[in-house]
């Protein structure tokens, strides 16, 4: 697998939510992406970028562009050094939230990815990551 | 900072969003209409999100507040001109819109809200009679 492009930017604010939606969209249209896909993982990737600031309090995204023998992708990391998820299973659990959100982010960031991990330590913070091929 | 402005066309408010929305800004938007419904008495609300490239859990959670708060107040909600795309990934995302009304476009949504209002007059005129 080659990394053709290898980007990082800020997740601080809710803005920043904004400019990784906007970053994300202008990957995927440049790998190809049909509009429903560009549209799915911006949209996992805006639940993320979020989680990343209000949870995580803050953090990057690293985006790759991929390409493999036979197809790219676009992969994203949102890493932070935030408190951690104590436990994933019911982080990922829709409707479960332990903020004031719907409990949505994660479950439906998940399901809205070809590939999808959380590596998360208590007090050390939270790397998730999501990646979609174009079809 | 940004605004998304609120116009008034008789009884009704029309939001037409045209830019890609932080939280903040959707928060001062519900803020803002449940404001002016009070302000205008409007009795619907119709809320264009055809501009709109994504609907996330946040948005749609907005969408649906303003939906709430407007019933309250006596208005029907209706949002148009959300794009296949996006309806597509609202599904697969688990978010579905219960207190949301939806019409295709501007002019369908007027009539769905004129409909509403119609309606609702027609049975108190219905009840005074019996």
């Amino acid at each position: 697998m080659i990394v053709e492009a290898d980007d990082v930017l800020p997740v601080r604010s809710t803005e920043d939510v904004v400019r990784v939606r906007q970053e994300v969209r202008s990957r995927t249209a440049a790998v190809g992406f049909s509009l429903v896909d560009q549209t799915k993982l911006i949209t996992a990737a805006s639940e993320i970028a979020r989680n990343t600031v209000i949870y995580g309090g803050g953090g990057t995204l690293r985006l790759q562009i991929l390409q493999n023998t036979t197809r790219r992708g676009v992969r994203l990391i949102f890493e932070d050094k935030g408190p951690g998820i104590p436990d994933i299973e019911r982080a990922l659990t829709d409707g479960y939230t332990s903020g004031s959100g719907l409990g949505l982010g994660l479950g439906g960031a998940r399901r809205l990815s070809n590939e999808f991990d959380i590596a998360s330590k208590p007090g050390e913070g939270t790397t998730i990551t999501l990646a979609r091929w174009k079809r | 900072m940004e605004h998304i402005p609120i116009l008034k066309i008789g009884d009704c408010l029309l939001v037409s969003i045209q830019v890609d929305m932080h939280d903040r800004l959707a928060i001062a938007l519900q803020n803002n209409l449940t404001e002016k419904i009070v302000i205008t008495k409007a009795r619907g609300v119709l809320i264009d999100i055809s501009a709109l490239e994504i609907v996330d859990s946040f948005i749609g959670r907005t969408l649906n507040n303003i939906a709430s708060m407007a019933n309250v107040l006596d208005a029907i909600t209706v949002v148009v001109g959300m794009r296949p795309a996006v309806a597509i990934t609202l599904v697969e995302l688990g978010l579905n819109l219960p207190g949301v009304r939806t019409a295709l476009d501007v002019d369908k949504g007027l009539v769905l809200i004129r409909n509403s209002i119609d309606d609702e007059l027609g049975e108190i005129d219905a009840g005074e009679l019996n």
